[in-house]
């Protein structure tokens, strides 16, 4: 009888040695603790949200609903301020550009950083990183001169993305970097080479488009980034998205139209990553 | 080892097999020599497989020949034409990695018409090509699908067929089969033998397999740092090793102390022909292949320098080895799986040795072979 109960029990045991019960009311455990976290946090985040989107909906009267705010948010225009749309036009094309030139600059470069010239990968990690760990005034200070001139010979506002791509080379870094640890990248320019092609086509029709999730990812971090700018536009007395909310927010006593312009700010923001992830999703399914 | 051929390549134009030669080419990482002054010709057609322990050379060869590195010194010509300082790109040379190249992003028909299409034949010929080349490696069903979406096995003969859809004057396969597993890697070994026999490419085949090398080649090259050590039809580099790293990195040997004298050595009282007659007197380590050795049960045998005791049978199949303690060292056999199965371990056995001529050791210890010092 003892050798059946023994069996019974090493039966009812895990190989690491615990009983299935004990693993079982563990493995519960753990995953309401999950849930509670998961709900502590998704409230941290949403709640404010929410009432930002709710704020954006309120009437004339406490606790009606309007659309005004959300209709209000292409025309407009605070007293003593430019009108909203333009500062939303100025920074979607400062946006546009900063992403293109970040790509341009980064993608063939760090392509043939790491084809050819190997041993300056540490350097160029060290300088793509470099402005995360320069405080935006200081930037300001080197930048002002260079800006000073700028607005001097009263060039746009749009030249603000010289400045937003020296910000936004650590994400895309990373990103792009992440990418191309992903793929093995001698072995395929090696084989690319040996049928005949040249650099550049290796960089162009066989690595970067292996790279695309990363270069989706970098673009995304970029375009956020530019989105919420608010630091550097104001030193440098620019009038982005940013400075034009706050100044909104200073001047005028209609908040509905800060918090609608932030929410589809955040909504456009939302609709990208969807779109990214939908793209990224629709790749990994060939697998 | 084949004759040279000329051939035409599977549904394209007609293509002559070319030489390549390798000239006193040397490479060096550092004060690492990879390649000392090696020469090295593939006559035209050939297939020539390198083999050798890690760090030996035999891929630092394959790239230098394929143009991915850059020789130190030395010539390789290509049907006499001089290609030592030409890109890789410009090589015509087709390659399969041991890595799986293929590219992730374009379909399989798409991989095969890459270098078609870097030379601008029109979009009809290239699929066309494409389609004959996934054909000649039976994927022709295949040639809609990504490459994650097909097997290793798969992914390595839709390398090849793209290596060969170039129609290049050289093809060079640097350990295709090594990610692969046992089945699929013997398959397709001899479906790289059929093609390039049927194609009649010039080739260039790098492993650490000997039983692939062995199996595939015309010629096998072993080499040991940096350089040939021997450089000879399959069956020769096994039944005559010319050097006793070679007798020891090919296939097994026992190791057992005996006495050269006059070109012979003595073995547990067993006199065996030498390989190199020219070996000095004097006390030596012969390497005996298993196979060289016989097994006769006799329970009733007395002491002696060939009488032992059955301390373990191993299974390979077809083929069965049978390890035998001599008192003072041990020996392996190769029997046939029938022969073993009367031999049980404790069995008492009287042990022959066929007379094949034999090579000694380069160490002069019974117990340390050349190789493992080597490596």
């Amino acid at each position: 009888m003892a050798a059946v109960t023994g069996l019974t029990e090493a039966l009812a045991r895990t190989p690491g040695g615990r009983p299935a019960g004990m693993q079982v009311r563990r493995r519960r455990r753990l995953n309401a603790f999950r849930y509670v976290v998961f709900a502590v946090f998704g409230l941290f985040f949403v709640v404010p949200l929410l009432a930002m989107v709710r704020f954006s909906l309120e009437g004339t009267k406490l606790g009606t609903w309007s659309l005004t705010a959300w209709r209000q948010i292409a025309s407009y225009q605070g007293s003593g301020i430019p009108p909203l749309s333009s500062a939303i036009e100025l920074t979607l094309e400062l946006a546009v550009i900063t992403c293109v030139v970040t790509m341009v600059i980064l993608v063939p470069t760090m392509i043939w950083v790491r084809l050819r010239v190997q041993w300056l990968a540490r350097t160029m990690e060290f300088l793509c990183l470099l402005p995360l760990t320069i405080p935006a005034i200081v930037l300001v200070v080197g930048l002002g001169p260079i800006y000073n001139k700028i607005q001097h010979y009263e060039l746009s506002a749009l030249m603000l993305f010289w400045v937003y791509v020296i910000l936004a080379l650590p994400y895309a870094y990373r990103a792009l970097s992440a990418g191309l640890s992903a793929i093995d990248v001698t072995t395929l320019s090696e084989a690319a080479r040996s049928l005949g092609a040249s650099w550049f086509t290796v960089m162009f029709r066989v690595i970067a488009p292996n790279m695309r999730q990363a270069i989706l990812n970098a673009l995304l971090l970029t375009w956020a980034l530019v989105l919420g700018e608010y630091t550097i536009a104001y030193l440098l007395l620019y009038s982005n998205l940013q400075v034009e909310l706050y100044s909104i927010s200073r001047n005028t006593p209609n908040a509905g139209v800060l918090f609608s312009t932030s929410s589809a700010a955040l909504l456009f923001a939302f609709v990208l990553l969807l779109i990214l992830s939908f793209v990224g999703r629709r790749r990994r399914g060939r697998g | 080892m084949t004759s040279p051929v000329t051939k035409t390549t599977t549904g394209g134009a007609a293509r002559t097999s070319v030489e390549v030669r390798m000239e006193g080419l040397s490479r060096h990482y550092g004060s690492v020599v990879a390649l000392d002054r090696l020469d090295l010709t593939l006559q035209p057609g050939e297939l020539i497989a390198l083999l050798g322990p890690s760090g030996c050379g035999k891929t630092t060869t394959l790239r230098l020949l394929a143009g991915l590195e850059d020789a130190d010194a030395g010539h390789i010509t290509v049907d006499g034409k001089d290609i030592t300082r030409v890109s890789a790109a410009k090589r015509d040379m087709g390659m399969v990695f041991q890595a799986y190249s293929l590219f992730p992003h374009m379909t399989v028909r798409q991989n095969v018409a890459f270098g078609l299409r870097l030379r601008r034949v029109s979009s009809a010929a290239r699929d066309k090509r494409a389609l004959e080349m996934l054909d000649l490696v039976g994927l022709s069903t295949q040639a809609d699908r990504y490459p994650t979406q097909i097997s290793g096995g798969q992914q390595q003969r839709v390398a090849l067929a793209r290596a060969l859809a170039i129609e290049p004057q050289v093809l060079l396969l640097d350990e295709p089969l090594s990610a692969l597993d046992a089945k699929v890697r013997a398959q397709l070994r001899d479906e790289i033998r059929r093609i390039q026999l049927e194609v009649g490419i010039t080739t260039l085949f790098v492993t650490h397999d000997q039983e692939e090398a062995l199996a595939i080649a015309d010629r096998v090259g072993v080499m040991r740092a940096g350089h040939l050590e021997q450089l000879a039809p399959p069956t020769d580099v096994y039944s005559r090793p010319a050097t006793s790293f070679v007798a020891e990195f090919v296939g097994l040997s026992n190791r057992l102390a005996g006495e050269v004298r006059n070109g012979e050595v003595t073995v547990r009282g067993r006199t065996l022909p030498l390989v190199d007659r020219s070996t000095p007197d004097g006390p030596a380590v012969a390497l005996v292949r298993p196979e060289a050795v016989t097994l006769a049960s006799d329970s009733a045998a007395e002491s002696g320098p060939l009488v032992g005791t059955v301390i373990a049978v191993t299974f390979l199949g077809a083929m069965s080895r049978v390890t035998v303690d001599l008192g003072d060292t041990s020996i392996m056999a190769q029997l046939t799986t029938a022969d073993a199965s009367v031999l049980p371990a404790g069995s008492r056995v009287q042990l022959t040795i066929r007379p094949d001529p034999v090579l000694v050791s380069a160490s002069s210890d019974p117990d340390v072979p050349a190789v493992e010092e080597e490596v």
